[in-house]
């Protein structure tokens, strides 16, 4: 099973809803993280304002952080350093976790809920 | 029987600011502990004056009262409780995480619904968890302004629900992310909290009509919480004498008038009255008065009473202000002593000098501004209302950023949005937005009771260093609210108290605050003094002696510049009665009948 573990700035909740502007991006990265774990992938999301112990664990962690505060969020496969600074789309997820879309995704959308919009990866 | 009837354990005073609640739990604790009880007394004010009242400084652990064996006391003092949570939780990561890593957590604590929580957690620990009083027959919450207690109260509900329904996991939870640890200690504070068995809930109010007001509001909405066990208590009453004196005859009308005028709801509670004292309520001597009021002392002869120099009314400052052409004038003080009568006189006598004037009021209760709306040309009155402002934040979020997510990702904003921190964040926007409409004229702003007054501004400077490193889209009101508050010639800030104790240290405090902050005060506004109103009456006259030492710590020490108002026979409401605040010195009106009735909000007396 791969892991993917996501090294979030300090922020008071994932989405950002308490932060001074809601930034969209982190609600669908949220969700997203979901979608990924539904396909069979262990997800684990740190905040730095409140599992600190997590970040001081991971040596390349806190060598990105020494290079600049800018490197968070910072996203890990399975141990490895696979992005910094930004957070990826479903897509990009979907290719740095190498994740087969075989067909039984798609009847995961039930009639009558809102359709797939292109950039949602689900298409 | 002046004094509350006292069988449950705990014990909650509540009402609006000024009313007493402080006073009536020390008076209250200190007759229990000397009728041999062990008893706690605790305040979650953070602008808490319980170690004035009580004459002893106290800490976040029980504190023996001297002089009261039995009695002791704390305060749970939110941004202290948050600071020390901020310390347990970066303490251990110095040096081992980079220091900008460091800084940038301690940040995260610095908000206000970091405070909000932690003071949150204190309470539960003292209601939820019996261990934690176990050695006493009785805790006392003397709980802040009325706003702030019933979000404390419907917090266990609001935490409980929310904890409850979230489903993603990603949950905004805030600081206190390891909430759902906390579960049965939520719910156990609200049980308790419900049970008449337990606790009883006692609403202290003034004989005003505005007080009275606002304790049948919380009656209301504590009914609907399951709280049960209601007294109410009048706190001041005075009553006629047969003087002929025309300030204490309109004392005595207005305060019978609304006793007789009280809701319905109230009417059906047990009820206890404290009279009028008229030498304060601070120290254990001054307590046990409330009490025993036959023991207040005889008046002595009238003739030589001594007197002072009092300061002039509001009219010079308001010719100051009105100079500058536009900005933000905000009335500050604690609770009761008149923010908003000061707030509307200032509005209404810029309005008449031509400016173009929004009053706006964060006091739910604000029937006093509400009636001016319309009356003088270029005067506007808006108002601040919390749900509204949740309710508009929330569809302004979901409409910019929710339209670019999937059904998954807006679901899990709509329930972010859900939390309880939300609510800061809207009411901090609109308070920005406020303050950004004096750039075009004149707002006048009363603001909400000292404490929270003080968070907000806390906010207000966590929320600037967020936004002097956050790239994205940010309201350009938020962006300016810091600097534009720090700019005497945008902003003056007007210091109300009433010259007793209690009010005067906590504006005293509520200066030094603001100045940390970098906000200079502009004013002070001395409120309600009856030395000044000419009245004759022998226990109003004594009152009015007690007052002089306290219009001359004002005076001399504390402000810079000063304005007095004298407690008026015709009550300040309408235009014509805002207008005798500024036009100051006052006869005294010959049909002062007239108004008496019509009293809606002059805080009462203390």
């Amino acid at each position: 099973m791969k892991k993917l573990e996501v090294f979030d700035p300090a922020m008071c909740c994932s989405t950002g809803v308490c932060g001074v502007e809601v930034d969209p991006v982190l609600a669908q990265f949220s969700a997203d993280l979901k979608w990924v774990e539904e396909h069979g992938v262990a997800v684990q999301r740190y905040n730095l304002g409140q599992q600190p112990q997590a970040f001081a664990a991971h040596p390349d962690v806190l060598k990105e952080m020494e290079a600049g505060m800018d490197r968070l969020p910072v996203i890990a496969v399975d141990g490895h350093i696979v992005s910094t600074g930004i957070y990826p789309s479903r897509q990009q997820l979907v290719q740095k976790l190498d994740i087969a879309l075989i067909s039984a995704d798609k009847p995961r959308v039930k009639l009558g809920e809102a359709t797939c919009s292109p950039t949602s990866g689900c298409c | 029987m002046p004094l509350p009837v006292t069988t449950t354990r705990y014990l909650f005073f509540t009402g609006k600011g000024g009313v007493g609640k402080t006073s009536l739990s020390c008076a209250t604790g200190l007759a229990l502990a000397e009728a041999g009880q062990q008893v706690l007394i605790v305040s979650t004010d953070p602008a808490s004056n319980l170690d004035e009242v009580l004459s002893v400084p106290l800490s976040q652990t029980p504190t023996a009262v001297p002089g009261a064996p039995g009695l002791f006391a704390l305060n749970i003092d939110p941004v202290a409780s948050a600071h020390a949570y901020k310390e347990r939780m970066v303490a251990p990561y110095r040096g081992i995480l980079p220091a900008a890593a460091i800084q940038s957590m301690e940040e995260q604590f610095s908000g206000a619904c970091t405070v909000e929580i932690a003071a949150f957690d204190e309470f539960s620990k003292l209601l939820g968890d019996p261990a934690a009083t176990a050695t006493f027959d009785h805790v006392i919450f003397d709980t802040a302004p009325t706003g702030h207690t019933l979000r404390l109260l419907t917090l266990p509900t609001a935490w409980n629900e929310f904890i409850g329904s979230a489903t993603g996991g990603a949950s905004c939870l805030g600081p206190l992310a390891g909430l759902e640890k906390q579960k049965a200690l939520y719910a156990a504070t609200v049980e308790r909290l419900a049970s008449p068995a337990q606790t009883s809930v006692i609403l202290v109010s003034r004989p005003d009509v505005a007080a009275l007001r606002e304790a049948e509001r919380t009656r209301a909405e504590l009914s609907e919480l399951g709280v049960s066990n209601l007294q109410l208590a009048i706190n001041g009453l005075f009553a006629a004498t047969a003087s002929g004196d025309a300030i204490a005859n309109a004392m005595a009308q207005r305060a019978s008038g609304a006793l007789v005028a009280m809701p319905g709801g109230l009417r059906a509670l047990k009820r206890s009255t404290i009279p009028f004292l008229p030498l304060g309520t601070v120290g254990l001597d001054a307590l046990r008065l409330m009490a025993h009021s036959e023991h207040i002392g005889s008046i002595g002869e009238q003739s030589d009473l001594p007197t002072t120099e009092v300061p002039e009314g509001l009219g010079p400052l308001i010719d100051t202000i009105a100079q500058a052409g536009h900005g933000v004038v905000m009335t500050m003080g604690k609770g009761g002593v008149g923010k908003t009568t000061v707030a509307a006189a200032v509005a209404v006598a810029l309005a008449r000098r031509g400016g173009q004037v929004i009053l706006s009021t964060t006091d739910p209760a604000a029937h006093v501004s509400a009636a001016l709306d319309g009356s003088v040309p270029g005067l506007r009155v808006t108002r601040i209302d919390p749900a509204a402002e949740v309710a508009q934040y929330t569809r302004e979020v979901l409409e910019k950023a929710g339209k670019q997510l999937d059904a998954g990702g807006r679901a899990m904003l709509e329930e972010d949005l859900r939390s309880p921190c939300t609510e800061e964040i809207a009411v901090f926007r609109a308070f920005a937005r406020t303050v950004d409409e004096g750039k075009n004229g004149f707002v006048v702003l009363d603001t909400a009771p000292t404490g929270h007054t003080i968070l907000l501004l806390d906010a207000a400077e966590a929320y600037h260093r967020e936004v002097s490193r956050t790239q994205g889209e940010m309201p350009e009101s938020v962006r300016q609210l810091l600097p534009r508050l720090r700019d005497p010639n945008y902003t003056h800030v007007l210091i109300v108290t009433l010259p007793e104790a209690t009010p005067v240290h906590e504006a005293q405090r509520l200066q030094s605050d603001l100045q940390r902050a970098g906000i200079p005060t502009f004013a002070w506004v001395i409120n309600q003094s009856l030395l000044a109103s000419g009245t004759q009456d022998p226990l109003l006259s004594q009152r009015g002696t007690y007052e002089i030492p306290f219009i001359r710590e004002v005076a001399d020490a504390l402000a810079s510049r000063c304005a007095l108002i004298p407690w008026l026979a015709q009550a300040p409401v309408g235009v014509a009665g805002l207008a005798q605040l500024v036009d100051y010195p006052v006869k005294p009106p010959t049909d002062w009948q007239g108004g008496a009735l019509h009293s809606t909000d002059t805080g009462g007396l203390r």
